[in-house]
């Protein structure tokens, strides 16, 4: 092979029109992230809200701002090490300095600009009547609609809006909605909705079977399902932060 | 101290997580602290088997990522109550486990169990090795033919090259046992005969665990056989197997099922 060469090696490179290079826009909404000393303290706190609410940082920019932390606090140092071994993607560092010497080994990601300031994000299990207000401006969700079985072992993965399934869902098949999930078909395996704090999002099966009902955080395994309930057409919704299952009229 | 035990075959099929389900019970029942691991990340089997697949809601993977806490994950059976189950994932696929993360749940273990048992997918990839390379005890799972033989034979090799033991000079303890068996085919001359496995595979033999309906049975309605039919023959032979891995010396036998004169006449009919 090696020793053909094709016409197209020897003759100079073409001229060709410079490529149009595409971009879209795309809107993401950072937390920020702003840790008071002591920072052990912080970060125990921290640590039950990951408990509360497992996942609620996986893939979520996020933010640190450092405007309440003196430059000598204790532990900043390590401060960068100890949110990375959480899984906090950090995106940008706020109300610091590099030159702290407390800063000297982290690293610096690249600043941002154009950030718009948006409500308080509460975490999902937060108590409290409103629901957070994830979205500043909220913009039109799509639906996901799927017209076949998910199989077994099959994660579906749509965190801006409903999922509607146009059959069955596997033991042992996943899917997780920002919205709410319908499901025209046996539900057998997970529904996860509302993530990302939608304690509104609700779940639809035509035949409730499912492993697990999860909503806004809060879940419920096949096991607390009421008997009566199984393979019957059910929603499910969070009611003062419990999910309840109820037959569908 | 803690034993870190794998169950494997290399061939799927031939009972690893029927195995898995029996032994652990049989250990819990002597009064063991023990725990099973399910390696089948993305083929999971082993929560069904055990009765515990309605109430899984964190697993060996979330644990190995750090997302959950490995008490979250960690599902005690309700029927013995020093038996555990460390479900798999099914959604996710076997590079989702790391070395480190393993490891690190390993340790965890070992501080709280008496037996942790591991029961490996089938195959010789990543699964199967991360399955096995922190054994200090070996339960080869082997059915009387002969690509199940050499698939065996293949997976004591690595056994004895690719686990942390080996690694350090040391030795997995490898222990037979001979799944499926048949007495009235094997006498017949239709299946390799015992002796002909043990000096293909030469390793001791932990036990015979005769072809039974009882196995099925107590998988369909996902309970160990060593505790939804104690009795059984293959019941017996885990148990007796379970006896051999704590040190007691027992003369292998292959159970049979103990029928009366009525079952005999019946089974006479219907044949």
């Amino acid at each position: 092979m090696t020793d053909q060469t094709t016409s197209a090696d020897l003759d100079p490179a073409p001229a060709r029109a410079p490529m149009r290079i595409r971009a879209r826009g795309r809107s993401f909404l950072a937390l920020v992230l702003s840790p008071e000393a002591p920072l052990d303290a912080w970060l125990e706190g921290l640590d039950n809200q990951i408990a509360r609410s497992v996942g609620f940082f996986a893939g979520r920019p996020v933010i640190l701002d450092l405007g309440l932390v003196a430059q000598d606090a204790e532990g900043l140092e390590g401060l960068q090490t100890a949110l990375k071994e959480r899984s906090i993607h950090m995106i940008g560092i706020e109300g610091a300095d590099r030159s702290w010497p407390a800063l000297a080994a982290w690293d610096w990601p690249a600043s941002l600009e154009g950030g718009r300031a948006s409500g308080a994000v509460e975490f999902p299990e937060a108590e409290g009547e409103a629901p957070a207000p994830v979205e500043a401006a909220p913009q039109r969700a799509e639906s996901l609609i799927i017209d076949r079985a998910i199989r077994s072992g099959q994660s579906i993965m749509h965190l801006d809006g409903d999922v509607v399934v146009i059959g069955s869902v596997a033991s042992g098949a996943e899917l997780v909605a920002g919205g709410s999930i319908h499901i025209y078909g046996a539900l057998r395996g997970r529904a996860i909705a509302g993530v990302g704090g939608q304690p509104n999002a609700r779940i639809f099966a035509a035949r409730m079977q499912a492993e697990l009902l999860a909503i806004d955080g809060f879940y419920m395994i096949a096991e607390e399902m009421d008997a009566e309930i199984h393979d019957q057409p059910a929603q499910a919704l969070l009611s003062e932060d419990r999910v309840t299952v109820t037959k569908l009229p | 101290m803690a034993k870190v035990l794998v169950v494997t075959s290399g061939k799927g099929g031939v009972g690893k997580t029927t195995t898995t389900a029996a032994l652990g019970a049989a250990l819990a029942q002597s009064g063991q602290n023990v725990v099973v691991i399910d390696f089948d990340v993305g083929l999971r089997n082993l929560d069904l088997v055990m009765g515990a697949e309605r109430r899984v809601v964190f697993d060996f993977i979330n644990v190995v990522q750090g997302d959950a806490k490995l008490s979250q994950a960690l599902i005690r059976d309700k029927r013995c109550e020093t038996l555990s189950i460390l479900p798999a994932s099914q959604t996710r696929d076997k590079d989702a486990l790391t070395a480190e993360g393993v490891a690190q749940v390993i340790d965890e273990l070992r501080e709280k169990f008496d037996w942790i048992i591991c029961d490996s997918p089938a195959g010789i990839e990543r699964g199967a090795q991360m399955a096995m390379y922190h054994a200090d005890v070996a339960v080869v799972v082997t059915n009387p033919e002969v690509s199940s033989v050499r698939d065996s034979d293949r997976i004591i090799g690595m056994l004895d090259s690719t686990t942390e033991k080996a690694k350090n000079g040391e030795k997995v303890e490898k222990h037979l046992l001979m799944t499926r068996y048949d007495p009235s085919r094997a006498a017949k001359g239709e299946m390799l005969n015992t002796e002909d496995v043990l000096e293909i595979l030469s390793i001791p033999l932990l036990g015979i665990v005769p072809e039974s309906e009882e196995v099925l049975r107590a998988s369909n309605v996902g309970s160990p056989v060593t505790l939804s039919n104690p009795e059984s023959a293959p019941a017996r032979a885990y148990f007796d197997a379970a006896r051999r891995l704590q040190g007691e010396k027992l003369e292998i036998q292959i159970p049979i099922e103990r029928k009366g004169l009525l079952d005999w006449l019946f089974k006479k009919r219907v044949a």
